[in-house]
């Protein structure tokens, strides 16, 4: 079966075929299959990315900026425009696209190690100047891509193949905050948590991201949307047991909610 | 005065600076570095007026990544920096190659290596010409020797950059940049060519857009590298520029770009009010080398006098266009030190008694 009857919803009455449509994959994603390992969040995340850009109806006017890590290949899988970025520069990068095509809407997607380490300063300074974009945050806790050293994120104790006895943060330094870092930043929009480990979880994050493209309206600062996500392969853990972990363990560290939310004020002429 | 033209005094960088606004330009992302922050300068204060974007980055490494999505998005962009920063960008530079973006980078040389000094250098040769970043690829490479062509090369640089989509370095140096000259800056029709393949958004009537470097099968790869190769080469046919001066009855000859080309010139004259017949070849294009005029030149001269404000890099390549035919040697000052027409005559002088 390839990918397109897979994805083809059918309903078999009386031996006829009958379209009973109550759901069908966003035709924002393309029909490549997704590299992702089973239970991973990346594939949830971009799953609403694309379901959002469809009910905005944005899809002509969307240009994405791709990291480096695991969702390098984030181009293949959404059926926009995308520019895929060096390590940690994807906000440069996307500085440069927004400047030039304002009226286009911008979004990089990044993961803990090309957003918190390489690329802090390019982060920091897009955020400061209050760039009108939205930056996608993936925090799983891990370099995904090259098997599972340990991220600026990586929780305390936490055994990484660069960790192996657990992260010592008095040797290894504290895992980074990025959201509570960019939010006081007066170039920060709207910076907010969200997991995708439930579906309650990922109906809150699918609005934040909706947020994030139509703050982009507005032209007052950047969105910054982290999402908690996980990594069951390099977590060495099952997809179910790695959802635990984010329940039970990375929330604790990073709590979900609104870090920055825009006031009544701000909102008032997306209201109009 | 012609009616459309316009004669300023200006300097190097300041002229530039203004061609880049002539020239259509719509982005500018930089970081200050002497001796070339007069750019970033002067295009903050006629941004109000006139239309284009000069943004300050936090770095020339996000600068040079501005740049890459801007020329992802279909902008005619530029960037300018000297030595330690220009090195910083490396990476973004090879990014961008790979990528095939079209964009107008400036190096105005220092001297080096390390922070260096900021006085003018030619040190910078081997990692403009031979690569600077990681992997096979070429940039387009001016060498100004003035101010007027400082201006110049900004409309040039663009127009081979949208043509071949491909990278174009102008190597200046501290001298030329800092230096004040009379500049005419001519009223250009400016051509802009379609970028199809620019991440604008994907509507209905077209393929989506995608800006990438990342060839990771093998096989794709190298047919990158191929397709790459094939442009290079194209390049090499048809872009080679240079300069001849008094090489028709020449017996010796200098090759020598940039500042070490306006001090070559004078040596020349200096050479031939003694009696030598001593001409200059002066590469206007780094890469592609005139490699094929100079091996032309060995045929008819003693030998070739290389003269660089650095250890002696071109030479290099001057050897390589010469095959041995004749002798070629090097005269070089470094730290950022300009030598005389009268100390290179008499190391020229050296130089032929040798011959």
């Amino acid at each position: 079966m390839d990918n397109k009857e897979l994805t083809t919803p059918q309903c078999i009455v009386d031996g006829e075929d009958t379209y009973d449509l109550v759901f069908e994959k966003s035709h924002v994603m393309t029909d490549t299959r997704l590299h992702y390992c089973p239970g991973c969040g990346h594939s949830v995340a971009h799953q609403i990315l694309a379901e959002v850009i469809q009910e905005l109806g944005i899809q002509d006017n969307v240009v994405g900026v791709a990291p480096v890590g695991c969702s390098v290949f984030a181009y293949d899988y959404l059926h926009i425009d995308w520019q895929e970025a060096a390590h940690g520069r994807a906000t440069a990068v996307a500085t440069g696209i927004k400047r030039c095509l304002p009226d286009r809407y911008v979004f990089t997607y990044q993961g803990d190690g090309d957003l918190a380490a390489i690329g802090t300063g390019e982060t920091i300074h897009c955020v400061n100047r209050g760039e009108n974009i939205m930056i996608i945050f993936i925090n799983n806790g891990v370099y995904g891509m090259t098997s599972g050293q340990m991220a600026p994120t990586s929780l305390e104790g936490m055994k990484t193949t660069t960790s192996p006895y657990g992260r010592d943060v008095h040797k290894m330094g504290y895992p980074i905050k990025v959201s509570e870092l960019v939010a006081p930043l007066p170039g920060a929009f709207y910076v907010t948590r969200q997991t995708v480990h439930t579906p309650n979880a990922v109906r809150k994050t699918k609005k934040a991201i909706e947020n994030g493209f139509k703050y982009q309206k507005l032209g007052k600062g950047t969105s910054f949307i982290e999402i908690v996500s996980n990594c069951p392969s390099n977590w060495k853990m099952t997809p179910v047991q790695s959802n635990q972990f984010i329940e039970n363990e990375m929330l604790k560290y990073y709590p979900v909610g609104d870090i920055k939310v825009p006031s009544k004020e701000d909102l008032k002429e997306l209201v109009k | 005065m012609k009616q459309n033209e316009d004669i300023r005094l200006m300097k190097g960088n300041e002229a530039m600076a203004e061609a880049a606004i002539q020239a259509g330009m719509d982005a500018y992302f930089g970081y200050p570095i002497t001796p070339q922050s007069e750019v970033l300068e002067y295009l903050t204060r006629e941004m109000p007026n006139r239309n284009f974007l000069a943004l300050q980055a936090e770095s020339e490494v996000a600068s040079i990544n501005m740049v890459y999505g801007a020329a992802g998005a279909g902008a005619r962009v530029m960037t300018s920096s000297s030595s330690p920063g220009w090195s910083l960008m490396q990476e973004g530079v090879s990014y961008i190659a790979s990528a095939q973006l079209p964009c107008l980078l400036v190096n105005v040389n220092r001297g080096g290596p390390g922070l260096g000094t900021i006085q003018p250098s030619q040190g910078d040769y081997f990692q403009a010409t031979k690569g600077g970043g990681h992997g096979d690829y070429r940039l387009i490479v001016l060498a100004p020797n003035s101010v007027q062509e400082m201006a110049d090369f900004v409309f040039l640089g663009f127009e081979l950059a949208d043509k071949y989509r491909n990278p174009v370095l102008m190597l200046s140096d501290g001298a030329i940049g800092q230096m004040m000259e009379r500049v005419i800056f001519h009223n250009r029709e400016i051509n802009k060519i379609p970028k199809p393949w620019a991440t604008t958004g994907k509507t209905p009537d077209r393929e989506r857009s995608i800006i990438t470097s990342l060839f990771i099968q093998p096989e794709k790869m190298e047919k990158v590298n191929l397709e790459l190769l094939k442009k290079y080469e194209a390049i090499e046919k048809n872009e080679i520029r240079y300069e001849e001066i008094m090489t028709e009855d020449a017996e010796y000859l200098f090759v020598a770009y940039g500042l070490s080309a306006r001090i070559s010139h004078k040596v020349i004259q200096l050479a031939r009010e003694k009696g030598i017949k001593a001409g200059l070849l002066r590469p206007i294009t780094l890469w592609p080398f005139p490699a094929p005029v100079l091996n032309k030149l060995a045929d008819k001269v003693k030998g070739m006098f290389v003269v660089e404000l650095n250890a002696g890099q071109m030479i290099e390549d001057v050897r390589l266009a010469v095959n041995g035919k004749v002798k070629v040697e090097h005269y070089g000052r470094m730290g950022g030190i300009i030598p005389s027409p009268e100390e290179v005559e008499e190391q020229f002088e050296k130089f032929i008694k040798t011959l």
